[in-house]
């Protein structure tokens, strides 16, 4: 066979995918782009109006509120669940029995559909009845009032967000099991201790996953949509847990704003593109990869 | 290219076409191939769901030309509008009254003016606080299919004998005031363990308070949510917070159950009085049928005797979205909702009063409500009131949750809060009327 000929047969391969990816990604990526200059309300056609929505959002005090909350968010869940996610990582990476039991009991709340865990949570963190605060309470604790108070509303959201570390642990699990024993042993026959070994030769050989997981979990973290969604009606209480997705489902769906729904992804995006940029760039110096 | 090759394209394309075909054959809306086909995206499920199925059932038994499909949804307004966008739109849509006024500025709704005209559905059928906001900027865009006005529920074992009766229960704001600080149980650590009145129970009407004082939210064109009389309102509503205090009134609602449940809070005991629905009293008989309780119209402000027995009105509507296959079969089953006895059976299977102007003596003595008259004249009262007609509705009453919210929380005074309100929504609306209304 050719190359042209073996290239045709490659394409036509491809093809579907090819096609799935155009109609299904492509265009509506490059329509919202379109959209995110117009005036469109899903019946009418789109009217270009330049730059008008951009200009909008920038003296918009909902969406600046929404930005925070989103930021405020990812500053918090990413590392809790980071941190989470390596801890549990390697005490199962440890040789106990029933390991493989264990392992599959910290992954499965990971599969929890995200509507059910809000409606789970909403009895977790219910601030006179829920479980949490009736567990404070025997310990002598009094509890926040989670869910109504504006300053606790989002660390309820940060704490539900830990529960789905599963995926990231399952990823840090496979890497840790990667890290060849020799260095462990050197680094034992060294005098290094579990703290120093930790530092000096886990997380240095598991670094690039560690960037990797928090690049999704950033990225997860600046789409939050679902649990809110379902725990705090319209961001209550008075828009402490209204995020970024939120504002533009609503701009989208309720008020039909489907252009400015779409700037608002766009801005989404930019900020999402620039936050992984600069951590790639900041993780430069931290990051070790074995063929450099 | 091979011969091969082509035929195994040709037997691709070919299967691909016949997919989409048997595709498109069984997912046909059709249901029936002897009769005319309306589909009807209803917004209710449970058994509010399950009585307006019977209607359904009922129109079908009763003709043979039309058959009604009905589907029981959730998100029915934003699945009604992205379909009307597709092209592809159920024939009836049953949406809530204050959606209509955006769908039809957006032009997602069929003007029913003419089709009503012809089947003798006019101002004279409905009692005037339900036909009028059906009507916008020169169209008829929906009909009722159950309404509702709203009163002040009162537990007669909760408050004491003075007020424990319809005749003698405070009619004034300044007397519920009153009845609300005898009745309030606050512990020493100031825990509440029963409230009088709650402004925030159930929370669902906060754009409603102003006008219980006397404001609009908009007069005209211009949005007034920071009126004087919306401001004085959310001064009361900040007497409330202050009196049980924000974070012992989260932590006390925070326990409230759910209001389809006996741990609902005026159920259990919690609250002593609650403005709620005609409805309730149908949740009432099925979850805690052993419940004193009595109905009155919500208090007015002393000063403002002119504004007794008013009401906060709401519907739910039935629409024909533009573009639906067949409008005149959708709007003959609109019609048979319509009939004085479907519209009774209907209104009382979801414990609603009835929006027509003519009302039957056994609607009354057999609703699931025993205060149904009550609420029938509230209806009928001139000072009641319904969602303002303007296309951001959504938005004002958004902007109008936030409000209270913040307000009763303590974390803006009620002028800081609908000021904001205020600044927000004129550029909401400046917006809407440029980029909508082509202003």
């Amino acid at each position: 066979m050719n190359r042209r000929r073996e290239a045709r047969v490659g394409i036509l391969f491809a093809l579907p995918w090819i096609l799935g990816f155009g109609i299904f990604l492509l265009y509506p990526i490059l329509a919202s782009l379109y959209y995110s200059f117009t005036n469109y309300s899903i019946l009418r056609a789109p009217k270009w109006i330049g730059v008008s929505n951009y200009q909008e959002l920038v003296g918009d005090k909902v969406f600046i509120q929404s930005m925070g909350n989103t930021l405020y968010y990812l500053i918090g869940a990413v590392p809790l669940g980071s941190v989470g996610a390596i801890g549990l990582a390697m005490l199962l990476n440890t040789k106990v029995k029933g390991i493989a039991f264990y392992r599959t009991l910290f992954y499965l709340p990971s599969l929890v559909p995200m509507v059910a865990l809000g409606t789970l949570f909403m009895w977790v963190f219910n601030g006179d009845y829920g479980l949490l605060n009736s567990v404070l309470r025997e310990m002598h604790i009094s509890p926040p009032n989670w869910m109504g108070d504006p300053s606790w509303a989002k660390w309820t959201l940060i704490m539900i967000s830990t529960w789905g570390c599963g995926q990231a642990m399952v990823i840090y699990l496979a890497a840790l099991q990667d890290v060849p024993v020799s260095l462990y042993e050197a680094a034992e026959l060294d005098g290094a201790r579990l703290w120093q070994k930790t530092r000096n030769v886990t997380l240095p050989m598991i670094s690039p996953v560690i960037l990797f997981n928090v690049l999704m979990g950033m990225i997860g973290a600046l789409q939050v949509f679902a649990v809110p969604y379902v725990m705090f009606p319209g961001g209550a209480p008075a828009r402490s847990t209204y995020f970024f997705t939120s504002y533009l489902y609503d701009n989208a769906f309720q008020y039909q704003r489907m252009g400015y729904a779409s700037a608002i992804g766009w801005v989404m995006f930019v900020i999402t593109l620039t936050l992984t940029l600069i951590s790639l760039k900041v993780s430069d110096r931290h990051v070790h990869y074995e063929r450099s | 290219m091979s011969p091969k090759t082509i035929a195994g394209l040709t037997l691709t394309f070919a299967a691909m076409a016949g997919a989409l075909y048997i595709g498109e054959t069984s997912v046909s809306r059709s249901a029936r191939q002897d009769r005319v086909t309306v589909v009807y995206w209803e917004k209710w499920t449970g058994a509010e769901g399950e009585e307006m199925r019977k209607v359904v059932d009922a129109f079908n038994r009763s003709q043979d030309r039309i058959f009604v499909q009905y589907l029981s949804i959730s998100g029915v307004d934003q699945k009604t509008m992205l379909a009307t966008a597709g092209g592809n739109p159920p024939d009836v849509a049953g949406i809530w009254l204050d959606q209509i006024y955006q769908f039809s500025d957006a032009g997602a709704l069929t003007d029913l003016t003419q089709m009503a005209k012809e089947s003798g559905l006019g101002p004279d059928y409905y009692i005037k606080g339900y036909w009028d906001p059906l009507n916008y900027r020169g169209g008829l865009w929906a009909l009722p299919s159950t309404p509702a006005s709203i009163a002040l529920h009162v537990r007669t074992d909760l408050v004491p004998a003075k007020y424990a009766s319809p005749e003698t229960f405070p009619k004034t704001i300044e007397g519920l005031d009153e009845m609300n600080k005898e009745v309030s149980k606050i512990s020493k650590d100031g825990t509440i363990e029963l409230a009088g009145f709650l402004p925030s129970n159930p929370g669902w009407w906060n754009w409603a308070w102003g006008p219980y004082f006397g404001g609009q939210l908009i007069d005209g064109d211009k949005i007034t949510v920071n009126s004087p009389e919306n401001i004085r309102a959310f001064e009361w509503v900040a007497k409330y917070a202050k009196m049980f205090g924000p974070k012992e009134m989260q932590s006390f609602q925070s326990g409230f159950g759910n209001f389809s449940s006996p741990q609902d809070p005026f159920m259990s005991g919690k609250v002593a009085t609650e403005l709620n629905g005609v409805w309730k009293g149908g949740y009432i008989n099925v979850y805690k049928p052993d419940t004193k309780w009595f109905a009155v119209p919500f208090p007015y402000p002393s000063d403002r005797p002119d504004l007794a027995g008013h009401s906060n009105l709401s519907q739910d509507v039935l629409t024909i979205p533009r573009g639906a296959k067949h409008p005149k079969e959708a709007f003959e089953f609109m019609r048979f909702v319509q009939r004085q006895d479907i519209m009774e059976g209907l209104c009382n299977g979801h414990g609603k009063n009835s929006p027509l102007a003519q009302v039957s003596e056994h609607f009354f003595q057999n609703h699931k409500n025993k205060y149904i008259r009550l609420f029938d004249a509230l209806a009928r009262s001139p000072k009641s009131f319904s969602p303002p007609k303007i296309g951001i509705n959504q938005q004002i009453s958004n902007e109008m949750t936030v409000a209270f919210q913040e307000v009763n929380n303590g974390d803006k005074t009620p002028k800081q809060a609908l000021d904001d309100a205020e600044t927000r929504l004129n550029a909401l609306w400046k917006t809407y009327q440029e980029q909508v209304l082509n202003k």
